[in-house]
């Protein structure tokens, strides 16, 4: 058997707040082969950005355990990207000096001038080139997306965070930058793990698609995305593509507790 | 360039016209109101003491609000990271800033008999550090948390995110506040110069014009007082423009 790149056993964990614990997950169980490209959806509040911050080691499961690459996380390790929905890209430096910005904080084999390089490459990737120099307040949401996405790449880590990061584009843009994430894969290979609340988008972009429960979460499904051939738009208007989606949004519709599970 | 210039000067001019104009309509004698022309005279007759009077304003203005940006930026870190700190703090700030200035200048001056340069610089400290304080409090507890997260997954430190993201983030705000604090330090330090007189600074020099019922030499050191107040108001913008910039936004 493959060893998983991450592995989440039996997390468990509640929030403490002002009228007593907050349990956000119960249970859950994620998976991810390495190269793979995990799809996480579930209702909202659901706890799934509590999932991205366990894996990248901002906090600890009251109960269960995280592992990546064969040991234990118990704190922030530098070999994760992470990239949110908000772009969050520092006003007062350029769009390059921004990507660079992880390389300031991990220790890298590279020079500053290869490290520039790199940044260049990644930028020009995802559809930047000769942006290098705009600072973020002049580009537009999907092309900060791109920004923060090659910032997230830049040291090269082996696991890619992606917290809903296209949830706040319009339907043109996104499907556009699912087009470039699936590039960039394929160029600069990652293990990946995707929160999204869009179903279209965990079935084009992931090889595995988990559906947590309400909360607090357990793992309650998980379905595997097989597509014949590199992967297109066209794809998600076949009639396999919409038997997915289906099954999908009846599991989301058990999350919710709006039907039974037997249903 | 020349029409940045131009312009505040036009309506400076126009603004000494209206003065000119409302003096004259009136038909006001120099002792309810004096008017522009009257003050060259005064200037010029008392040209030196303006140069030495003004300087000792400005540094010691200079030196409290030094000492504010120092200790507001200080209290403002503290009440920006900590919760506790801000719950336990805010209340006593407020507090203290409500209390007129006017009326601690006494006390001060009691209490450091003869030491009127440290007196004068301590009152513009005391009523300008305050905006200081809450606008770099309020920039840093409003810091969203994925911009911690970016460089915390990464293993960097508590003083690596502040120097990397927290400090530059805050300085818009609290340019915003300096600009405050300098008006704020000249009122300071002309309250504890006329209110306790002691024969320095511009303050002491509206006193004596005021003893002497010297009335174009009263709005002559008010005049003077705006002009130091421009100056360094725009030292500020100055370094603002240096240092943050990139906040500002050019219209499309």
């Amino acid at each position: 058997m493959a060893e998983n790149l991450i592995d989440i056993k039996g997390a468990r964990h509640a929030y403490q707040t002002a009228s007593g614990p907050l349990p956000v997950l119960d249970g859950l169980d994620v998976s991810v082969p390495e190269g793979g490209f995990v799809a996480v959806v579930g209702p909202s509040g659901c706890g799934k950005s509590t999932l991205t911050r366990l894996i990248a080691g901002l906090m600890k499961p009251d109960e269960g355990e995280v592992w990546l690459h064969g040991s234990k996380v118990t704190s922030p390790r530098s070999t994760v990207g992470m990239a949110f929905q908000n772009p969050v890209l520092l006003e007062w430096r350029t769009i390059l000096k921004n990507v660079l910005l992880p390389l300031e904080i991990v220790p890298s084999k590279l020079s500053k001038a290869e490290a520039e390089a790199r940044a260049r490459h990644l930028l020009e990737l995802v559809g930047l080139d000769g942006f290098e120099d705009k600072r973020p307040s002049e580009l537009s949401g999907g092309m900060r997306q791109r920004a923060s996405l090659c910032r997230a790449l830049i040291h090269q880590p082996e696991v890619l965070i992606l917290d809903e990061p296209f949830g706040a584009l319009d339907a043109f843009t996104r499907e556009d930058l699912w087009q470039t994430m699936l590039k960039v894969k394929e160029e600069e290979p990652f293990t990946g793990v995707l929160i999204t609340h869009d179903l279209r988008e965990s079935i084009f972009l992931a090889d595995q698609v988990v559906v947590l429960s309400g909360r607090p979460a357990h793992t309650q499904f998980v379905l595997d995305v097989n597509f014949d051939g590199p992967r297109n738009i066209d794809h998600l208007y076949t009639p396999e593509s919409a038997e997915m989606l289906n099954t999908l949004r009846h599991q989301i519709e058990i999350a919710q507790g709006r039907v039974p599970e037997d249903a | 360039m020349l029409r940045q210039i131009l312009v505040p000067l036009v309506a400076v001019v126009v603004f000494l016209g209206l003065w000119e104009l409302l003096v004259w309509a009136n038909d006001w004698p120099n002792y309810v109101m004096a008017s522009p022309s009257d003050l060259p005279a005064a200037y010029t007759k008392f040209w030196d003491l303006f140069l030495v009077m003004s300087w000792q304003t400005l540094w010691r203005t200079v030196l409290g609000l030094l000492l504010a940006i120092i200790v507001g930026v200080a209290i403002g870190m503290v009440m920006g990271f900590s919760r506790t700190m801000r719950d336990a703090l805010y209340p006593l700030l407020v507090g203290f800033n409500a209390i007129p200035k006017a009326t601690v200048v006494p006390i001060v001056a009691l209490m450091f008999v003869g030491a009127h340069d440290f007196n004068t610089v301590l009152i513009a400290f005391m009523i300008s550090f305050f905006p200081i304080a809450v606008s770099v409090s309020i920039g840093l507890s409003t810091l969203e948390p994925e911009y911690r997260d970016i460089l915390r997954s990464l293993g960097a430190s508590q003083a690596t995110i502040f120097w990397k993201i927290a400090l530059p983030k805050t300085l818009p705000e609290f340019f915003g506040a300096l600009k405050v604090a300098v008006t704020l330090a000249f009122i300071g330090t002309n309250l504890m110069e006329i209110v306790s007189p002691h024969g320095r600074g511009l303050g002491a020099l509206f006193d004596s014009g005021k003893t002497n019922s010297d009335y174009p030499l009263m709005f002559a050191v008010l005049i003077a007082l705006a002009f130091l107040g421009i100056v360094l108001y725009y030292v500020v913008v100055v370094l603002e423009k240096i240092f943050a910039g990139w906040a500002e936004r050019t219209p499309t």
